[in-house]
């Protein structure tokens, strides 16, 4: 599986591959955190492996966010994420997530 | 917006008056200079008070933002701030 981007920081090994279901992790710790709120909790798929980049969570504290964190597009049927949605059933919502917001669904 | 319900979006175009042009300047320069991360001053947006933050024009956040940055980042001061300020609010009137 190679990525979309390759980058040389040193970095964590991907644990998930296209395909596989994740389900993101529903916490609301303090700092600045990249996971939008509306999407903790909810269960998508892998779309791609983007990279491996620096944490923002420590780089926006002014640490180097090392080493880098695998990176992917995880995508979320829009109906699971909002119920009331009216739109066809298969439109889907990309978001890109680190790896440590997500745990295996 | 950002999953909540935020109404009808009007796209529109505007001219971008000097000051934000050079605050986006500054932002490019010292990002680009490895000074600062998109990160801190997103951080510094997000630590906004949230009548300032529903208030404040885009550029205007970010100049806050990018304020509060520089004094985190040691590069000026809060006094050095103050000062000026003071001096700039002089020259008007």
């Amino acid at each position: 599986m190679s990525p979309q981007f390759v980058t040389d920081y040193p970095a964590l090994a991907p644990l998930f591959r296209p395909g596989q279901k994740v389900k993101v992790r529903a916490g609301a710790p303090l700092g600045h955190i990249r996971t939008p709120f509306y999407i903790r909790g909810h269960v998508g798929e892998i779309e791609r492996l983007c990279g491996a980049f620096p944490n923002p969570e420590e780089l926006a504290q002014m640490r180097d966010g090392l080493p880098a964190q695998p990176l992917y597009r995880v995508r979320f049927k829009q109906k699971e994420v909002w119920p009331d949605y009216r739109g066809p059933d298969n439109d889907v919502v990309e978001i890109e997530i680190f790896q440590h917001w997500l745990e295996k669904a | 917006m950002g999953g909540l319900p935020a109404g009808k979006v009007e796209p529109t175009e505007h001219d971008y008056p000097e000051w934000e042009r050079r605050v986006d300047a500054m932002v490019q320069l010292l990002r680009g200079g490895g000074r600062i991360t998109v990160d801190e001053l997103r951080k510094n947006i997000e630590s906004l008070p949230r009548e300032a933050y529903d208030q404040l024009s885009y550029y205007e956040k970010w100049i806050s933002s990018l304020t509060q940055t520089l004094i985190q980042r040691g590069v000026i001061t809060s006094a050095e701030l103050g000062r000026k300020m003071e001096e700039v609010d002089k020259r008007k009137r």
